[in-house]
This record gives structure tokens, sequence and C-alpha cells, in this order.
């Protein structure tokens, strides 16, 4: 069983894409991805067992820190930068995102919405810092270090001039629960974008 | 019966096959004919599909893992990753390891006879490269009726062998394991590996490298170069760990005997080392390390060198090797990526410096079985049970 917001990326890619998965975990997308797509490409990873589960399916990761950048990939490297639920963990998500754009064309974001309706509700009537199913940490433990909304999210691209080609929220792990309207901001929980460069 | 460890592939027996065929060198001269000793472990299936070369490193041979006798005290020198269920696994795969041209554990070196000459080939012996060493051990894979190997492995200088084995022979090799190793020496690793060299020719023994026409051998000299290399494997905290500023008696003793451990350690291991190995192939051995270099052919671009390489790669590197360390292994890594080749790199976290890649840790092990697994799917072999 595939994360909803992994099966979404996976419609997303296009047939033979040369695709950089950063934080790629266990490499359940890439190897799905080579399987279904001839998708081919490198995970970047820190996690020892996300690194040996990479080994074991075939899929080439690299143990690279995100927050020590992409300098040793060219640009234009690859079709597709995709990066879940990793953006709100990184030292500099902004940087991270001229990164991504400067090796692709075009990437694929996912990350906590921190104005899903829970969340406000947690943190407007307990007064608490939420604590959910997408962001699981107390707050000194958190590795989410910069949490922000799919209105954030939408600020940020249009101040770089970049144009969001796709973009859709989804709600915990349920397939078909993923929509870009009735006030994504405040009913997604998991928010996903698809960004490319700015047309010249 | 003899009782050795379930997973050692237990005892075996050296074989040696001779070459009439010369193989010419990287350095102009032409080695006549030789000889290749090697082991082999396991058993090459029918398709010839599952055999694996082992490269060893400055100071290794062909004896890689299990007994040569029911009492020998230690096992080969790979026995923590080759055998039936380790990393290496014997029941799938058939190893193959010998020892390199220019050694002196049985395979055609300084201390073999010069056909030439009738005598001992002594400092005659002509300096060996990394791509004359893949060179003849693609000969020997003829020989054992190996058209493709499943993967070539090796750490350190073992490592850069099976990168020359990916750049000469891509099409015989499927997948290539570097460890521990560097697609360059810097300028610090051949200051250290010229101090070795040095502490050996100003040997008043050494006799410009015919010592054995003396009946002699620089042992002191060689015994210095061990000490010095054998600092360079280790790391300041596996040596500080292991010895401290402990002392072998109670007291300072105010003289130039062995006071502190490690002073012990070090002594012991050059005496040990003096003793059984042979100075020609110490400095032969530290000057292919030296040599080596594949992407100066393309103006120092790494990337441009691995064109022709055609396998994935498994990279790893230890993060407290200052040997080569973990920055070495990126330089590869990322010329690999910048070639657009299949990769994969871990840096383990070890405490033993160089050292790290002999040894047995979880992670490594995790690592190296995972790829080692993968091999054996993508090659058909079973998966063990």
């Amino acid at each position: 069983m595939m994360r909803a917001d992994l099966k979404l990326i996976h419609d997303w890619v296009p047939q033979g894409a040369r695709v950089l998965d950063l934080g790629c975990g266990e490499g359940t997308l890439l190897a799905a991805l080579a399987r279904d797509k001839q998708v081919t490409g490198f995970g970047l990873e820190i996690d020892p067992d996300g690194i040996t589960a990479c080994l074991a399916k075939g899929v080439n990761v690299i143990e690279q820190n995100l927050d020590e950048g992409l300098a040793n990939f060219e640009d234009d490297a690859c079709d597709l930068v995709v990066m879940t639920q990793a953006l709100q963990a990184l030292r500099r998500p902004d940087l991270m995102l001229d990164e991504m754009l400067r090796v692709a064309g075009e990437c694929i974001i996912t990350f906590p919405n921190f104005a899903y309706w829970r969340h406000r509700a947690y943190l407007g009537f307990k007064g608490y810092m939420p604590v959910s199913r997408s962001l699981p940490h107390a707050w000194y433990d958190t590795p989410n270090i910069h949490l922000s909304t799919f209105n954030d999210f939408e600020r940020l691209c249009r101040d770089k001039g970049l144009s969001i080609v796709d973009r859709a929220v989804g709600i915990g792990d349920h397939e078909g629960h993923w929509t870009s309207r009735w006030w994504p901001n405040l009913f997604g929980e998991i928010a996903i974008f698809r960004v490319a460069r700015r047309r010249a | 019966m003899p009782e050795f460890p379930r997973d050692s592939v237990g005892l075996v027996t050296p074989e040696t096959a001779h070459f009439d065929d010369p193989l010419a060198l990287a350095c102009g001269r032409t080695l006549p004919a030789y000889d290749l000793v090697y082991e082999t472990y396991g058993t090459l299936n029918a398709e010839g599909s599952n055999a694996i070369l082992i490269c060893h490193a400055l100071s290794g041979h062909h004896h890689a893992a299990g007994y040569h006798a029911t009492d020998e005290r230690k096992p080969g020198w790979w026995d923590a990753h080759i055998g039936p269920g380790k990393s290496i696994d014997t029941e799938r795969f058939f190893v193959v390891s010998l020892n390199n041209l220019g050694g002196c554990h049985g395979s055609t070196g300084p201390t073999s006879q010069n056909p030439t000459t009738g005598h001992q080939w002594g400092p005659d012996f002509p300096l060996m490269t990394v791509e004359d060493w893949v060179h003849s051990q693609a000969r020997l894979a003829d020989r054992l009726g190996i058209a493709r190997f499943a993967a070539v492995i090796g750490g350190s200088l073992g490592g850069m062998q099976v990168l020359q084995w990916t750049l000469a022979y891509p099409e015989r090799i499927a997948n290539a394991v570097v460890i521990a190793a560097t697609p360059k020496l810097s300028a610090q690793n051949i200051a250290f590996n010229e101090v070795a060299r040095q502490a050996i020719r100003s040997d008043r023994d050494f006799f410009e490298g015919w010592y054995a026409n003396h009946d002699t051998a620089p042992r002191r000299g060689l015994k210095l170069a061990r000490m010095v290399g054998h600092i360079t494997y280790l790391s300041e905290d596996a040596m500080g760990s292991k010895f401290g500023r402990d002392l072998r008696s109670n007291d300072l003793n105010f003289g130039y005997d062995v006071e502190f451990q490690v002073e012990s350690y070090l002594r012991y291991q050059g005496d040990t080392f003096s003793t059984s190995f042979d100075a020609n192939t110490y400095l032969l051995m530290t000057k292919a390390l030296d040599y080596f270099d594949p992407a100066a052919a393309h103006h120092g671009d790494l990337a441009r060198a691995l064109a022709s390489a055609a396998c994935p790669f498994l990279v790893v590197s230890f993060t407290t090797d200052w040997r080569f360390p973990p920055p070495r292994s990126k330089e590869l890594v990322n010329a690999l990526i910048r070639a657009n080749k299949a990769v994969s790199y871990a840096n383990i976290d070890s405490p033993h410096g160089h050292d790290a890649f002999l040894m047995p840790e979880p992670r490594y092990q995790a690592v190296f079985a995972a790829f080692m697994n993968r091999v054996a799917r993508d090659q058909g072999l079973e998966d063990r049970p």
C-alpha cells in the first residue's frame, strides 16, 4: 500500500522521467515509478534503515543530508525533483525550492498543512501546539522546524515568480480525498504542489 | 572432521594458474610468463552467472576467507564478509580471490625467479599498476570460464581495482562494490607512502633492493613503514579507546624502551609484518596506489573518465576513515552522478578508521547484504530461505 500523497505523485510523473527524490525514505515511490513508468534517478536519504531498504529494492540511494544542498547535481540534471514531507524539516525551505528548480524544471512538494482545521481547533481551543496524525511530535522534539500553510506556500511561489502547475490537498492516508476545491487551506491536511520555473 | 564456525567456508586450498602469454604492462615492459595464486569459495553455476571477484588491498592476498589448516589461528582477511549466510554468501556466489602480481604470497612478484636471468627478480620486477592487475585478473577469469562477474568487490586499493574493472571491462562486470576507496590519492596519502618507502630504502640492509643476495632483508625499514601505515589505518578515537595513555608498567621509566601500550602495539605490528612481507612488494604496492588516477587521462574530469562504466555501483565509506575519508568516496559518487550512472552510497558510522572495511559492523553488514541480495536477484540466483 502506497501512501496517498505518493499515489498522487505516481500518477503525475511522466513516463521515463529522470527523477530525484529528496528524502526518499524506503524508496517506495522510486521503486514503483521504475517498475510502472521506467523512471530512472536517485533518492537522497539519511536514515540508515531507509537506505538499506532502498538498496534491497534496487533503488539508487545516496546518503546525503538535504540541508547541505544539491550542489552535486548539475543544472537540469533531472526532469523532476520530488520531496515528500521533508520541506518543513529543512533549515531553509526557500533555498531548497531554488535548488530543486535549478536541478529540474519542475518539482513536486508535499507537506503538512498547518492551517488544517483540526490544527486550528487544537491550537484555538486547547491552546497547545497541535499534535496530530500528520504532525505527530511534541513541540520540543519535532523535526518540523518550518511549519507552513497551503496559503503560505502559494505566496512563496508567487514571490519567487514560480508557476504552480497543479496543487491539491489530501486528508490522511485515504485515497480519493484529494481535492483542490473547497477551501483547501482549511480542509486539507496534506498539501501537494507541482511547481515549475516561470516560463521565460 | 575439524570444527569450523558454521558460517565459515571451512578448509580452503590455494591454487595456482600459470600463464605463458606475455602481459604488456603500463610501464612499457612485458611480463613474459607469470603465476597467479588464488582461492575460490562456493560453486560456479552452469550459467557462470554467480561469480564474484575479490580485489585485495595493500598488504592483502588471496586468502580472504576460511582456514588453510585446522589449527590456523585466524581465518582469511575478509572472513567477516565471505561465507555461508554472510554478505558475500558462498551458498549463492562463487567467489574468486587472488594474490596480485608483484605480491609476495605466491603470485609472481619480486621474490619469484626471473626466467631470463635465472635469479630472483628483486627490485628488477616491473612496477605494477592497477590497470595491469585488472588485466591479469581478467585473464584469470578467462581461465576459470567466467565471462562476466556478478560483482567485483574490493576495499581500499581493492576498491580502485573495482573502479578500473568498470572502465576496462564494462561488459564483464555486472555490479561494482567500492569500499573505503578513492578515485586518486591525495598529496597527503602520497606523502605517507613516501615516508614508508624512504624508511625501507634507507635501511642499510636494503642493498638497493638486492637484499636477498646478501641473505638479509630491510626489516627495520619495513617495520617502520608498517608502523606509519598502521597509524593511518586506525582512527584517533580507535587508538584512544584501545590504548589511551596506558603504560605497560605502573611507572614511567625515563628511557626509550616501550612504555606506552600504543608503542608496544605498533612495534609488535611492525615486527610481525617485517618478517612476513617482502619489502620490494611493499614498495611496488605503494607505487601502484600513488599512480592510480583514471581521471588524469581526461584532464582531471572523473565524470568523463567514467563514461565507459556501465554497471550499478555501491560506494561505501566510514565516518572515521582519515586515510581515504568520506569526501573521497563522495568525489567518486558525485562523478558517477554527473556521468549519469547508477550509484548508491552509504557512509557508515564506525569508530575503526580505515580498517573498518575489514570488520563486521551491523550497519555495514546490512548495507552490504542488501546490495548483494539484489545482485543475486538480478542474476536470477535463488534467494536464501
